[in-house]
């Protein structure tokens, strides 16, 4: 199990002259979530598709287990292409048992394995009807399904999280998280930083067809400056101002955060607070994913406008 | 996590696989159903109508008194000139009143030395022939046996006396029953070319539009998807060909409105089955690629229509000169050119008379092409497949890599 991991080494792809990917790098290891973030068209699906085989890359290498991955070891990747795919006119459990049969699974193997997941994943009663009856919702979670019947020993989805309830995110989210413990490498991307956040290991931050910044969540946010967090109810507007070594950044509700200055101490800004009447929150908080994430994209815009 | 499973897939098992989807997929649908059963009973019914139209005779003529004796001469006399003459002997009075209700056409009466007919008001031109040509055969006996002769002997020599005729090249026989038989064979294959041939369109298409095909492709090479959606809509159409053109001819025997022999009608259905796969082969090749191009079903009829016409054409030409013409030089030259030949030949096949050479050169030159297909359209459905979007370019998907 040790050292079982997906490498995507230096892969580069060009459309004409449009330079999709640029010597992407990055390693998912056994039993890690990986998260894989940036705008749109930053060259995220790209990526995915080259590993899944589905495009060639004109150079670089994908590597499974120290080996470049051929078709036969593609078929161990649990797949979910960000533009969904499934025979609309096919049943759920027909479609599935179809799909892991493609995988390698024999019949018996494949409908005990699609009982198993359409179980897991909620949509158990819907076996026997049409994918193209199914609500979005309903589809996306026999998506998933696709990914997982022929239980793969690598999963690479394209934006799982989008367009699902706040149920089918825990679902998946779950799924995802037990999937990493068996000892799966798991890369998703998404914009939901949020859920990324929480659900991450690692996260890479891919910016023009580049890997900009990958690292572990918490040494991500530990570069960043601290901010502090005050929920003062009776507060009147503008009590924060004024004070010394503190610039606010951000002020919704009765809620204000601040960017706290060099060797600012915090405690004068609690009792500027308490002054104003009852202070229900007081919590200091490193920058989130979203802040790296906007910062590293203005990053980018700036260097275009340079 | 347990140790990696086995997950090899042989190339022909993964053509296996999408086969089989498409099989058992298509034989369950109800397009297939019905498509199959209503050609099935238009079929059953042609021939029902056909040995309707066929059967019966043409009059229906009694014999009264000493007309009895007439009864034999006068059918023969109707078989010599084409005619069908149903005779019941009456006697007159009833012979009478059946004319008159309409149940017989005429009644002979009189002492039989000569034809007396009645009537109701006019008598069918046909049946006047008929009945001239027999007075005429009874004044001539009368003849022959005053001048001391024998009718029969005379009447036997008379028939035997032919003109000898010496074709210098023997033309073939074309029969009635193979010409319809030849564009029955026509319809089928074109009709199945048609709808198998815009089938195998329309799945790469639904493939591409609900981009399962990323999926399929991240697992399977695309010569495999493709090669196992032209095997398993061929094995659909094939045996909808077997179970229509065997249901048809068993049809066609069992009513009598077939009369060719067993193993003629065998040999059609079996080069029925031939050219359809052939056909049906080479043209799905050409369709799959084609509509990898495009990516909304509404775009196929733009791609697919160009190969599609050489289709319709060999059809048309078939269908308009063969029942007039079947000897047509033209069509004898281009049911052996590959565009032309699936649906030209089995035609010409179903009406016999095509010399082993030309069927055996027509089968070559359409084996000798598949491969060419198959390298041509795997290219072109391998670099077109994946990318959805605007319509590739023809070009482009040959050109890129």
């Amino acid at each position: 199990m040790a050292g079982r991991r997906l490498e995507i080494d230096g892969v580069s792809k060009r459309y004409g002259d449009i330079v999709a990917l640029r010597e992407m790098t990055f390693q998912v290891g056994a039993g890690e979530l990986f998260g894989f973030v940036g705008s749109n068209g930053a060259g995220k699906t790209t990526t995915m598709r080259i590993a899944l085989g589905v495009l060639a890359a004109d150079a670089g290498v994908v590597r499974w287990d120290g080996e470049p991955i051929t078709l036969e070891t593609r078929r161990h990747i649990g797949y979910m292409p960000e533009e969904r795919g499934l025979y609309p006119k096919m049943k759920v459990a027909e479609q599935l048992v179809y799909l892991a049969r493609l995988h390698g699974l024999t019949t018996a193997q494949a409908k005990r394995s699609v009982q198993e997941w359409t179980e897991r994943l909620g949509v158990a009663a819907r076996r026997d009807d049409e994918v193209q009856k199914l609500s979005l919702g309903n589809q996306q979670r026999v998506q998933l399904a696709a990914a997982l019947v022929h239980n793969p020993s690598i999963l690479v989805l394209d934006e799982p999280f989008s367009g699902l309830d706040p149920v089918a995110v825990d679902v998946m989210s779950k799924v995802l998280s037990d999937k990493a413990a068996e000892g799966v490498p798991v890369v998703f991307s998404s914009h939901q930083l949020d859920l990324v956040e929480r659900l991450c290991h690692r996260v890479g931050i891919v910016r023009n067809g580049q890997m900009v910044a990958c690292d572990t969540v918490e040494a991500l946010r530990a570069g960043g400056i601290e901010h502090l967090v005050v929920d003062a109810p009776r507060a009147p507007r503008g009590w924060a101002d004024g004070l010394p070594g503190v610039t606010v950044v951000e002020q919704t509700g009765t809620k204000t955060v601040f960017e706290l200055g060099e060797g600012v101490d915090d405690q004068a800004v609690l009792r500027a607070a308490l002054a104003t009447g009852p202070v229900t929150e007081f919590s200091r908080r490193g920058q989130s994913l979203t802040e790296l994430f906007r910062n590293v994209v203005s990053e980018s815009h700036e260097a275009v406008a340079a | 996590m347990s140790s990696v499973p086995d997950v090899r897939v042989g190339n022909w098992e993964a053509v296996g696989l999408v086969a089989g989807r498409e099989i058992t997929g298509r034989l369950k649908s109800k397009a297939f159903i019905i498509t199959t059963a209503a050609t099935l009973l238009l079929l059953i019914g042609f021939s029902l109508v056909m040995k309707f139209v066929a059967g019966g005779s043409d009059a229906t003529v009694g014999v009264s008194g000493g007309s009895v004796a007439l009864e034999a001469p006068l059918k023969a006399t109707a078989t010599s000139i084409g005619q069908t003459i149903d005779t019941r002997q009456v006697d007159e009075a009833a012979g009478r009143a059946q004319v008159d209700s309409g149940d017989l056409d005429a009644l002979l009466v009189g002492d039989g030395s000569k034809i007396v007919v009645v009537v109701k008001k006019e008598i069918d031109e046909k049946l006047r022939n008929t009945l001239n040509v027999l007075a005429g055969q009874l004044a001539l006996n009368q003849e022959i046996t005053d001048l001391g002769g024998d009718p029969a002997q005379v009447g036997k020599q008379v028939a035997d006396a032919k003109a000898e005729v010496r074709p210098m090249e023997p033309p073939f026989d074309y029969n009635g029953q193979q010409l319809v038989i030849g564009m029955i064979a026509g319809i089928l294959i074109y009709m199945s070319l048609l709808i198998n041939g815009q089938s195998v369109a329309q799945g790469v298409v639904e493939e591409k539009s609900s981009r399962v095909v990323e999926l399929l492709l991240a697992t399977i090479r695309p010569w495999q998807l493709m090669l196992g959606k032209v095997v398993g809509i061929g094995v659909v159409g094939l045996v909808q060909m077997v179970v229509i053109g065997g249901a048809g001819i068993a049809v066609g025997l069992a009513t009598g409105v077939l009369t060719i022999s067993v193993s003629a009608a065998v040999g059609t259905v079996v080069w029925l089955v031939v050219w359809f796969l052939l056909g049906f082969f080479a043209y799905s090749l050409v369709f799959a690629a084609l509509g990898a191009l495009v990516s909304r079903q509404e775009d196929i009829g733009g791609v697919i229509t160009p190969p599609l016409m050489f289709v319709i054409l060999g059809y048309v030409l078939g269908i308009s000169i063969l029942p007039s013409d079947p000897g047509s030089k033209l069509i004898e030259i281009l049911s052996m050119v590959p565009l032309f030949a699936p649906t030209l030949m089995p035609m010409r096949l179903a009406m016999g008379g095509v010399p082993a050479w030309e069927a055996g050169l027509a089968v070559v030159l359409v084996l000798a092409l598949i491969p060419g297909l198959v390298w041509l359209s795997g290219r072109i459905y391998r670099n077109a497949v994946t990318r959805s979007g605007a319509k590739v370019k023809l070009r482009d998907a040959l050109r890129a890599t």
